[in-house]
C-alpha cells in the first residue's frame, strides 16, 4: 500500500474527531451561555412582580372619639389607628364574626398601615369626621396570592394563605377593594420584617457610601502605587517584594479582608460596626491590587518615545509622568479602577464579617451611620423563609445587575472613547 | 489584552504589505501593463508541481498577480526578491498554508502530479502530507526529539509498531544529518537544541512523511554561517530524493544550492531560468538589478 | 420554579427556615469589647486614626500637586516637592505590604489563642465539628468539638465537583473562541462569558439555593436517591459555573501565548486543527493551564457566599455528592455573624479557620503564579 493510501484511509475517521472536538467546544461555550440566560431569566420571572404591591382600599371614618374627644396634634399621634382599620374592615365584612375568622380579616391588611395612615391623618387632620378611602399596603401572603404565587391546589394544611383567606381577598375583589400599583414603598425605605415594607433605598445608601469611601481611598492610592512601581521603581528586592504581595492579594480571598477589618479596624482601632465607612475601608484594600495590576498595564502601554521625548527637552522624571505620561494613561487606569469597584459594589463576604449585616430599618444618612449594603441586603432577604421575599430579593438582584451592567456599560464606553493606538 | 487571536503569521503579511510602499520605484513600466509576461522558462520538462495565473489577495490587497511557475521533479528551485515580493506567499500556496488566514483569497491553478491542489478531491490533510514545509525560524514542538520526528508518522498512521517507527525516525535524523549528534539524547526536549539542530530537527520532521516536494521558507535566516552551509549540503543531498522549493533572501545562497531560480518583484514573477543563467546574464533590468545589489 | 405558600416552603427546606441561626439582627451593641490582645483604643482614637488616613491619601496629594504648580519657577522648591511626592508614590506602594502584614497579623493572634485553648493537632485532625458551646458552664459538651477535618473535607469536597464543571468548559470555551469560532461568535461569546464573571456572587448563590438544589433534589430525588436540600452537588455545580469564565479567559491566554509557528509547524505536516490543539498547543500550554487551574483551586476554596447560602451548616464527613456538607468558609460567616461574646473559643476558630485558609489559598497562589509566569517568559 503506498503512503497516499495509508494516509488516506485513516483521514475519515480523523475528521470525525475533529468534528467531535468542534462540537466539544461550542457546547461548552453554548453550555455557559444557556446557564448565564438561565439565571438571568429566572432571576427576572422571580422579581420583575416587585414593582408591583397590592394595595387594599379602606372607607375610614376616624372621629373625634378616637382622638379623646380633640383633634389636637398630640393626639393624633397618639391615636390607634390599628383599631380604626379594624373597624372600616369589620364595616366592610360585617358577616365575619367569629374571633378566628376576625383575625385573618385583620391579617389582610400590613401591621405598617396604621403608621401610613397616623402619617397620612396629621398631614391632614382635616379629614377627622368625613369618610375617605385611604389605600393602605396589604399583607405579603395577600400580595402573593394576588401575584398568582400562591399554589391553590395544596391541601390547606400546608398553606400558610386559608381559605378563608382567599375567600376575604376574592370579595375584596369584588368590591374593587384590591389594587395592584407601583411598588414605591420598595424604593424609598428601608429593610423591614414584613415584606411588603421592605425596600432596598437603606442598603443602597449603605452600599453607595461604601462605594464612596472605597473610591476616595483606592483610587489615589492605586494610582500612586501604580505610577511608583512602573515608573520610578528600580527592580530590587524591595519592589519585587511588593509585586509579589500585590499579586497575591489579589488572589486573597476576600472573606480574609472581612477578618483583617474586623480584627483591625473594629477591634483595635475601635470603630463602631456595621458601618459604610468600615465597609468601605475594607473594600478599598480589597480592590486595591485590581486597580494598581490594571493602572500599571494602562502605564506601561504609554510608548517609551514619550517619556524620551519629555526627558529630552529637559522636564524632571515626576513632571515627565505627570504632565505627559499620566493623562495618556489616565482613560486605561480609570477603567482599571472602575473594574475594582464594580468588583467592590457585588461584594459580600467581607461585609458580613464587619457586621453590616444587622438588620437596620434606617436609611443611613452618612458613611458613619449604621447600615448595609445592597448584595448584603440580598444575601439577607434570601434567608428569610417568606415567600414575598423571593420575590424582593430577586428584584433586588435584579437593581444590583442593572447598576453593574451600567457601570459596565460606562467602562465600555470610556475603552471605545478613549481607545489608543501608538 | 485584545484576547482574540491574531495569527501571528496574519500579522507578519501585513506589516509585509505596509513594506510595500517602501519598495523601489519600479523600473520599468512594463509590468504595469496587463500584457506583462514572465521572462525565461516557466515550464520544465518533467514537473511535479504545475501554477498557472496565480493571483493571491489578502482581502483588497493583491499580493501576486498572475504566477505561472513550475517545479520540475528532483530540482532546487530557488525563489529570491526583495521583501514584500510575495515570494513567500507564492511558497505558502502550494501547500495551501494560507488557508488558516481567512482574508487570504487565491485564483489561478495550482496542480500536483496533475490534481488540483485547490480542487474539491484534494484534502488538505493530505496534501500536506506530500508537500513538507520547512520554516523561516526553526519552530520544534515542545516535545523530546525523538516525538519531534515521530509526531507526522504517527499523526498519519504510517507505520504499524513501536519499532517500525524507531526505524523510521532514525532514518529521518540520518538523513537530516543529525543522527550522530542527538542519537544518545532523543528524550531530550527539541527545543534544548541549538539553533542550527533545530531547523535540521525540522527537516527530519519533514522528510519522516516522505513528502514528494519540499517547501523551505528562507531555512537559513535565523542561523550562523556554519549552520547555515550544513543545512544547504543537507538541501543538496536532499534534492537526490525530493523535490525542493526554497525562498531565500540571500543570493549567494541561492546560487550556491538551486538549479533554477525565479525572481519576484512586487508580487510578479520577473524572470525565471538556470541558476547560472540569472546570476551571469539576468535578462530582465530588475533582475539585474536586484542581483547587482542596487536594491533588495 | 417553586409555587407554593411560605409554609410549604419552610416544609421544603426545613434547613433554611429553623436550623440556621438568625442572622445577627440588633448586633449592633454587641461586641464592642475589643480583642483582649489589642490594646483597646477608643472610639475618638478610631475617628483621629480616620482623619489621618483621609488626609494621608486624599489630602496630601492634593496638596503637593497644587504645591508644585504654584512654585513651578522656583527650581529648589519644586525639587524638594517632587522629593516630596516620590515619598508619597513609595507609602502608597508600601500600603500592599501593609495589607498583607495586616491580614496576617488580624489571623495570626488570634489563632494562637485559640490554639492555646484547643491543640493545634486536635484542630487539625480531629474529626468532628461542633462549635455550640453550651450557655452554661456544667452542661455536658460545652467545650464543643474543634475537628476541623470535616470542613477541610467539604470544601475539597464542593471544589472537587467546582472543578470538575469549571476545568472541561472553561478550557473547551477557551479553545472554541480563540480557535474556531469566526469573529461574529467570538464577539457576542466572550462578552457573554464576561458577564458571568460580573455576577456578584451573592446571585449565584441565591440561584443555587433557590433554583438548582430544589431541581437537583427533585428530580434526583425521583431517581430513588435519596439528595438532601442543601446538597453538595448544587453549590459545587453552581461555584464551578462561576469559576467557568475564569478558566476560560486565564487558559485563553495561555493558549494565545504559545506561538504561531509552532502551530504552522504542525499544519505543515498535514495536521488537523483539534490534532494541532489536542497534540502541540494544548501540551504546551499544559503548565499554564495547570496554573491557571491552581488559582481557580484556590478561588473556589475561598469562595464564601455561594456555599453560605447553598451548602449546609452540618459538618458531615462524606464524599457523597447529595449530601449536605460545610465548607471552611461557611463555619467562618456562621461563627463571627452570632451574638457572643469574643474571647469563646467559638469565635477564635473562625480566625483560626481564616488562619488555614489563608496559607492554602496563599500557597496556591504563590505556585500558581509562579508557574504562569515561566510559562509566559518561556514564549517571550
Amino acid at each position: 500500500m503506498s503512503q497516499v493510501e495509508i494516509i488516506q484511509r485513516g483521514i475519515r475517521r480523523r475528521y470525525v474527531v475533529e468534528g467531535m472536538f468542534r462540537a466539544c467546544g461550542l457546547s461548552a461555550l453554548i453550555c455557559g451561555v444557556v446557564f448565564l440566560a438561565f439565571l438571568l431569566i429566572t432571576t427576572f420571572v422571580k422579581g420583575y412582580t416587585a414593582l408591583q404591591q397590592t394595595y387594599i382600599g379602606l372607607d375610614i371614618t376616624p372621629m373625634e372619639e378616637d382622638f379623646d374627644g380633640a383633634v389636637t396634634e398630640e393626639t393624633l399621634r397618639r391615636a390607634d389607628y390599628g383599631a380604626l382599620i379594624k373597624r372600616s374592615l369589620r364595616e366592610a365584612f360585617p358577616d365575619v364574626t367569629r374571633r378566628k375568622e376576625k383575625k385573618t380579616l385583620y391579617r389582610l391588611v400590613s401591621s405598617g398601615a396604621q403608621h401610613e395612615l397616623r402619617q397620612k391623618l396629621v398631614q391632614n387632620p382635616g379629614l377627622v369626621g368625613q369618610t375617605t378611602t385611604f389605600w393602605v399596603l396589604a399583607d405579603d401572603e395577600v400580595d402573593m396570592y394576588m401575584k398568582g404565587n400562591v399554589n391553590v391546589s395544596i391541601p390547606e394544611k400546608k398553606r400558610r394563605f386559608k381559605d378563608h383567606a382567599i375567600e376575604l381577598t376574592k370579595r375584596l375583589v369584588q368590591q374593587d377593594r384590591i389594587q395592584l400599583r407601583f411598588n414605591t414603598p420598595f424604593f424609598s425605605r428601608g429593610d423591614s420584617r414584613e415584606p411588603e415594607q421592605a425596600g432596598i433605598k437603606g442598603a443602597a445608601m449603605g452600599s453607595l457610601f461604601a462605594i464612596l469611601v472605597t473610591m476616595l481611598l483606592s483610587f489615589p492610592v492605586g494610582i500612586a502605587a501604580a505610577i511608583y512601581l512602573q515608573e520610578f521603581a528600580k527592580t530590587n528586592r524591595f519592589t519585587d517584594f511588593i509585586e509579589v504581595n500585590i499579586n497575591n492579594l489579589a488572589a486573597v480571598p476576600s472573606i480574609i479582608f472581612g477578618l483583617l477589618g474586623l480584627a483591625i479596624f473594629i477591634n483595635l482601632f475601635g470603630l463602631p460596626r456595621s458601618i459604610p465607612l468600615v465597609g468601605g475601608m475594607v473594600l478599598a484594600l480589597m480592590t486595591l491590587p485590581t486597580i494598581i495590576i490594571s493602572s500599571r498595564a494602562a502605564l506601561a502601554a504609554v510608548p517609551p518615545s514619550i517619556r524620551e521625548a519629555a526627558l529630552g527637552i529637559g522636564a524632571s522624571p515626576v513632571q515627565t509622568v505627570l504632565h505627559h505620561v499620566l493623562p495618556l494613561a489616565m482613560p486605561g487606569m480609570m477603567t482599571g479602577a472602575i473594574i475594582g469597584l464594580a468588583q467592590a459594589m457585588g461584594e459580600t463576604a467581607p461585609l458580613l464579617m464587619i457586621g453590616m449585616v444587622a438588620f437596620i430599618v434606617d436609611i443611613p444618612g452618612s458613611p458613619l451611620d449604621p447600615g448595609t449594603a445592597l448584595p448584603v441586603q440580598i444575601y439577607l432577604w434570601a434567608d428569610s423563609p417568606e415567600r414575598a421575599f423571593v420575590e424582593r430579593t430577586s428584584a433586588a438582584i435584579i437593581i444590583l445587575l442593572l447598576f453593574l451592567s451600567l457601570v459596565n456599560g460606562l467602562i465600555v464606553v470610556l475603552r471605545k472613547k478613549f481607545e489608543k493606538r501608538w | 489584552m485584545q484576547g482574540l487571536i491574531k495569527s501571528k503569521t496574519q500579522t507578519n503579511y501585513f506589516t509585509m504589505l505596509e513594506n510595500d510602499n517602501n519598495m523601489p520605484p519600479t523600473l520599468d513600466d512594463s509590468l504595469n501593463s496587463p500584457d506583462f509576461r514572465t521572462l525565461g522558462e516557466v515550464t520544465v520538462p518533467r514537473p511535479i508541481m504545475k501554477t498557472k495565473n496565480v493571483n493571491v489577495f489578502y482581502g483588497e490587497k493583491q499580493a501576486i498577480y498572475n504566477a505561472s511557475l513550475d517545479i520540475g521533479k528532483n530540482e532546487v528551485l530557488a525563489m529570491i526578491g526583495p521583501s514584500g515580493c510575495g515570494k513567500s506567499t507564492f511558497l505558502r500556496c502550494l501547500n495551501r498554508m494560507n488557508d488558516t488566514i481567512d482574508i487570504c483569497r487565491i485564483e489561478g491553478e495550482i496542480t500536483l502530479e496533475g490534481e488540483d491542489i485547490y480542487g474539491r478531491n484534494m484534502d488538505v490533510v493530505l496534501l500536506r502530507a506530500r508537500v513538507g514545509m520547512v520554516f523561516q525560524k526553526p519552530n520544534p514542538f515542545p516535545k523530546s526529539i525523538y516525538d519531534n520526528v515521530a509526531y507526522g508518522i504517527n499523526l498519519h498512521g504510517l507505520t504499524n509498531s513501536k519499532s517500525e517507527t524507531d526505524d523510521v525516525v532514525e532514518d529521518a535524523l540520518k538523513r537530516a544529518g543529525l543522527w550522530a549528534e542527538v542519537s544518545d539524547r532523543l528524550n531530550q526536549p527539541g527545543t534544548g537544541l541549538s539553533g542550527g539542530q533545530q531547523q535540521r530537527l525540522c527537516i527530519a520532521r519533514a522528510i519522516a512523511i516522505s513528502p514528494e516536494v519540499i517547501l523551505m521558507d528562507e531555512p537559513c535566516s535565523a542561523l550562523d554561517p556554519i549552520a547555515t552551509a550544513k543545512i544547504e549540503e543537507l538541501i543538496d543531498e536532499l534534492s537526490q530524493m525530493y523535490s525542493i522549493c526554497i525562498v531565500t533572501h540571500s543570493m549567494q545562497q541561492a546560487a550556491r544550492v538551486s538549479q533554477r531560480t525565479a525572481y519576484f518583484h512586487l508580487g510578479k514573477l520577473i524572470e525565471v531560468g538556470s541558476t547560472d543563467l540569472i546570476f551571469t546574464n539576468p535578462g530582465h533590468r530588475l533582475t539585474e538589478g536586484y542581483i547587482t545589489g542596487r536594491f533588495g | 420554579m417553586i409555587e407554593c405558600s411560605s409554609a410549604l416552603h419552610s416544609i421544603l427546606y426545613p434547613n433554611r427556615a429553623f436550623t440556621k441561626p438568625p442572622i445577627a439582627k440588633f448586633s449592633l451593641s454587641v461586641r464592642s469589647q475589643p480583642l483582649a490582645g489589642f490594646p483597646g483604643w477608643s472610639l475618638t482614637t478610631g475617628m483621629a486614626f480616620l482623619g489621618a488616613l483621609f488626609g494621608c491619601f486624599i489630602a496630601v496629594p492634593i496638596m503637593l500637586f497644587a504645591a508644585l504648580g504654584i512654585s513651578r519657577r522656583n527650581r529648589v522648591v519644586t525639587r524638594h516637592i517632587e522629593r516630596f511626592i516620590r515619598w508619597f508614590l513609595i507609602a502608597c506602594s508600601c500600603l500592599a505590604i501593609l495589607t498583607t502584614i495586616g491580614i496576617v497579623m488580624s489571623v495570626l493572634f488570634e489563632s494562637i489563642r485559640f490554639f492555646r485553648i484547643i491543640p493545634i493537632p486536635d484542630f487539625l485532625f480531629g474529626l468532628e465539628w461542633s462549635p455550640q458551646t453550651a450557655i452554661r458552664e456544667d452542661q455536658v459538651g460545652s467545650s464543643g468539638a474543634f475537628g476541623a477535618v470535616p470542613l477541610f473535607a467539604g470544601t475539597f469536597l464542593i471544589t472537587v465537583i467546582a472543578m470538575v464543571v469549571a476545568v472541561p468548559l472553561g478550557l473547551m470555551s477557551a479553545i472554541y473562541l480563540s480557535e474556531y469560532a469566526g469573529r461574529r461568535i467570538r464577539t457576542i461569546g466572550k462578552p457573554l462569558l464576561e458577564i458571568l464573571a460580573g455576577i456578584p456572587t451573592v446571585v449565584y448563590g441565591f440561584f443555587a439555593a433557590l433554583t438548582v438544589a430544589p431541581f437537583i433534589r427533585n428530580n434526583l430525588g425521583f431517581l430513588g436517591m435519596d439528595v438532601s436540600s442543601e446538597s453538595a452537588l448544587a453549590a459545587g455545580l453552581v461555584m464551578g459555573i462561576m469559576i467557568l469564565p475564569f478558566v476560560s479567559s486565564l487558559s485563553d491566554d495561555v493558549i494565545n501565548a504559545v506561538p504561531q509557528s509552532i502551530r504552522d509547524g504542525s499544519y505543515g505536516l498535514g495536521a488537523t486543527h483539534s490534532e494541532t490543539i489536542r497534540r502541540i498547543v494544548l501540551p504546551a500550554a499544559l503548565p499554564g493551564i495547570v496554573g491557571s487551574i491552581l488559582l481557580a483551586v484556590s478561588r473556589a476554596i475561598g469562595e464564601t457566599m455561594i456555599v453560605v447560602m447553598a451548602a449546609g451548616l452540618a459538618a458531615n464527613l462524606t464524599a457523597n455528592p447529595f449530601e449536605s456538607v460545610t465548607t471552611v468558609t461557611v463555619q467562618i460567616v456562621t461563627l463571627l455573624i452570632g451574638d457572643q461574646e469574643f474571647d469563646s473559643p467559638k469565635t477564635l476558630a473562625a480566625f483560626a479557620l481564616g488562619l488555614v485558609l489563608f496559607i492554602m489559598t496563599l500557597v496556591l497562589n504563590v505556585i500558581a503564579l509562579r508557574v504562569v509566569r515561566k510559562y509566559k517568559e518561556q514564549y517571550e
